[in-house]
């Protein structure tokens, strides 16, 4: 079973697509867009015990630390850039959207909202930082150096007049996926966002 | 000193002398009449002839890569910790074939062996050669092994590059490329290191203008030096402080002593060097370093490495290491980028190790993790297509 964004950004790879995922893990995303999109491309991961299995699984896996931006990659090479659960480990997730939006025609990010009515229950009732079942880590140790909500990364396109194709929030929380057409922001647990220059 | 081997040991080998009677065109416009070409294979070629790897070697190797001579050799071969039953290139599943270049002086065709049109060594008279004409002379080689198409060629260094002359050369005739350490050319400061090395022995008084042994005699100091500064450069600052640091060998700093001292370091290097100066020959290694220099994969596609690459069709694993300066990490990247520019399959990784330029000939667990998990793809791609052919 995928997991729930990996699931749905799928349909808005074009068949036969050229694809970059930024932060593959162990290439579960780049295995299935090939077997169910035809889809070719690379992964970028930093870490070794996954490059490793991206290698074993036959995933074009190339080491790379996304910090350092996407220098061995050409303007418009990729019909798809996609970065899943990786924009809040960024040192600067701005720059580096921009340049996902150089590299590929289309760009995927997904990301967990903080603006869920968890973490802010969580944040307002107990007055500390947010440990969730999805955002595991203490304040000091986590990886997750920059979270924004919904409403912030709304302002971030609007900002750098990216385009927004379609914006999926989605959550596995009943009755928050009742809900969370209604307050996308409150409800929604990961944001999918499928972007255009 | 084994008296038993290693179970993941290939044991007891034999190198192969193979004869080619029809001329080899060499690059420099020369053919060499006949030549010969010191082999050893180690696993079996199965029926299909689909499970060749051929090993590339660097610019000091030879065929004897994995193995043992005799149950007195100290050491086994040169990649010994990635061949073997297994290792990596696991001879279980492959059929592994090592050579020593033409040019070389480990027994193939060289400035060590006779020249028939003369009579006489070739010595310093030996064509000059380019990494093609090694690739020629590995495709005869496959040729007579009945082998059309390798399940993949495999080089470190000077031997990445072999490797990646191939995957242009002859396209058709490899599945995968493994590179490893490796770059596109050499940049200034690595041919500076080689001239650095070539003044050294040239300058020997034994050297004798490369008729030394004419002379009955070899440039021992010169090329002891050579190796002593190009031994330097294969090291990092880290790896030569943890294993040497400030260390004496022999003698005291105590003021009032004048017993001359000597650091560790010194030491290695002197028998590091004195070692090559016995077992290598210096008009091979002033033919190997210039074969270096020259090499530039993509001159003959107008500079461009992506031009160069789009003629390929094999998959790419290309491995670099962080503290090798001498082919850094850098280098590798320019490699993968222009692999990915042409579209091609490829996978990177770059290894944490403080080993240098010669961490691609020593143990490394994330390295054999790499290296491990793209060889049983390629394993598994030979069972796939003998089933396949089974089913038919």
């Amino acid at each position: 079973m995928l997991r729930i964004d990996l699931d749905i950004l799928q349909q808005w790879i074009p068949v036969g697509g050229r694809v970059l995922d930024l932060g593959c893990g162990d290439g579960t995303l780049m295995s299935s867009l090939a077997d169910n999109r035809q889809a070719t491309g690379y992964g970028l991961e930093i870490d070794a015990e996954q490059i490793t299995t991206c290698i074993s699984r036959g995933v074009n896996v190339i080491e790379t630390d996304l910090n350092l931006g996407l220098g061995s990659f050409q303007d418009d090479s990729f019909d798809t850039v996609i970065m899943t659960y990786s924009l809040q480990v960024m040192r600067r997730p701005d720059q580096l959207i921009d340049e996902m939006l150089r590299v590929g025609k289309e760009c995927i990010v997904t990301f967990p909202n903080f603006g869920n009515i968890r973490t802010r229950s969580y944040l307002m009732l107990r007055g500390r930082m947010p440990v969730t079942k999805q955002l595991s880590h203490q304040w000091y140790d986590t990886p997750n150096i920059h979270f924004c909500t919904v409403h912030d990364f709304d302002t971030l396109c609007a900002e750098k007049n990216i385009r927004i194709l379609h914006r999926k929030v989605v959550t596995e929380r009943f009755p928050d996926k009742q809900l969370k057409g209604l307050w996308p922001n409150l409800f929604g647990e990961t944001a999918i966002y499928h972007l255009a220059k | 000193m084994p008296e038993v081997f290693p179970p993941d040991s290939v044991g007891l080998v034999s190198p192969q002398l193979f004869t080619f009677d029809t001329p080899l065109e060499l690059s420099c416009g020369r053919n060499l009449q006949n030549y010969e070409l010191m082999v050893e294979t180690y696993g079996e070629l199965n029926a299909d002839k689909n499970n060749g790897v051929l090993i590339c070697h660097a610019l000091s190797g030879h065929h004897h890569a994995a193995g043992y001579h005799s149950t007195a050799d100290t050491k086994p071969g040169w990649w010994d910790a990635y061949i073997g039953p297994g290792k990596p290139i696991d001879t279980r599943h492959f059929f592994v074939v090592s050579l020593n270049n033409i040019g070389g002086c480990h027994g193939s065709t060289g400035p060590r062996t006779i020249n028939p049109e003369t009579g006489q060594l070739w010595g310093k008279h030996f064509p000059p050669l380019r990494v093609r004409d090694w690739v020629t002379s590995q495709a005869k080689l496959a040729d007579k092994l009945g082998i059309a198409q390798w399940a993949a060629i495999v080089g470190g260094s000077l031997g990445g590059m072999t490797a990646m002359r191939w995957a242009l050369e002859y396209p058709e005739r490899l599945r995968h490329c493994v590179v490893i350490a490796s770059a596109a050319d050499l940049t200034a400061q690595n041919i500076a290191f080689n001239e650095l090395a070539r003044r050294a022995i040239r300058s020997d008084s034994d050297f004798h203008d490369g008729d030394y042994l004419e002379h009955d005699t070899i440039p021992r100091s010169g090329l002891a030096l050579a190796r002593m500064i190009g031994h330097v450069t294969y090291l990092s600052d880290a790896l030569m402080e943890e294993r040497f640091g400030r260390e004496l060998r022999s003698g005291t700093f105590q003021q009032g002593l004048d017993a001359p001292i000597e650091f560790q370091v010194e030491s290695y290097l002197r028998h590091q060097g004195d070692r090559f100066a016995t077992d290598f020959d210096a008009n091979t290694y002033l033919l190997m370093t210039k074969i270096l220099d020259y090499f530039d994969l993509a001159r003959e596609y107008g500079g461009d490495p992506i031009k160069a690459f789009s003629h390929a069709l094999c998959n790419f694993l290309v491995v670099s290491f962080s503290s090798d300066w001498r082919f850094a990490p850098a280098r590798s990247r320019e490699i993968v980028k222009s692999l990915i520019a042409a579209d091609k399959n490829v996978a990177y990784a770059e290894i944490q190790s403080d080993m240098g330029h010669d961490a691609f000939l020593l143990p490394n667990a994330r390295y054999e993790g790499v290296f491990r998990a793209y060889m049983t793809r390629v394993a598994k791609e030979i069972d796939t297509f003998t089933t396949e052919e089974d089913a038919l």
